[in-house]
């Protein structure tokens, strides 16, 4: 099963999905990044899915849960990089991902949790 | 004509990258491709979760006016459905789920056929025409 890495970088965790993402390793990221906001009290999350070619409902379900899980540890979530048909695609499956903020790439998604935004 | 099956979710992500290379070479658009490989990633989800595994099955198609297209099957010999109506409502699970998977893998693709009996399994067929 491959496993998803969460970086830290001052009060943001940083995560980049950089595989073909099957439905266990979405799991697996949920319950590592709970135990990361856990252990460091981060404030923000960041998910980098530049490299990411669908999100199907399941993928799109998880991703507002780990915006949700975030909020409990008081940290915020921003989605980054989606890929235009990716966009079109999951509007189009009915998928809003509300309750999760998306920006255009990671430096736009750092001023967000950076209040500059 | 391939013939995949779908026993583990490893299986599923084989399943999306067998359909993207097949739509990327019968051209299928950037955004058809995708919107073909989401509605597959969806019903192979299903063929193994609710359908307790089963097989896929990817073919190119033409039509009668010589456009190309993908179409997929997906087979299991799960419990069946016993409202094919209630199964295509959008918001409507079994599975804790949001119930936009087959519902809205309907929506992606251009044709959509689900057969299904209580005890008799489930086949659901798809096909996007390239544009």
């Amino acid at each position: 099963m491959d496993r998803v890495p969460i970086l830290k970088i001052g009060q943001t965790l940083f995560v980049s999905i950089q595989i073909d993402l099957q439905d266990e390793s979405v799991m697996l990221l949920q319950e590592d990044l709970a135990d990361e906001l856990s252990a460091t009290g981060a404030r923000g999350v960041i998910i980098d899915i530049t490299a990411v070619e669908i999100v199907d409902s399941f993928i799109g379900r998880m991703l507002t849960m780990i915006g949700s899980i975030s909020r409990l540890f008081d940290a915020e979530t921003v989605i980054v990089g989606m890929r235009p048909a990716v966009a079109i695609t999951l509007t189009e499956l009915g998928l809003s991902l509300s309750g999760v903020r998306t920006a255009l790439n990671a430096e736009k998604g750092l001023e967000i949790l950076n209040g500059k935004a | 004509m391939d013939e995949l099956p779908i026993l583990s979710g490893d299986d599923v992500v084989r399943v999306r990258q067998q359909v993207r290379t097949v739509a990327a070479k019968n051209g299928l658009s950037l955004v058809d491709q995708t919107k073909l490989v989401t509605a597959a990633s969806e019903l192979a989800r299903n063929t193994l979760v609710h359908g307790g595994g089963g097989v896929a099955r990817v073919e190119v198609v033409k039509s009668l006016n010589g456009r190309s297209g993908v179409k997929l099957h997906f087979a299991d010999e799960g419990p069946g459905i016993a409202d094919l109506d209630l199964a295509l409502t959008d918001g409507w699970t079994t599975g804790g789920g949001l119930g936009l998977g087959l519902s809205g893998a309907r929506r992606l693709v251009d044709e959509f056929e689900l057969n299904s009996k209580p005890g008799a399994g489930t086949s659901v067929t798809v096909v996007k025409w390239s544009r």
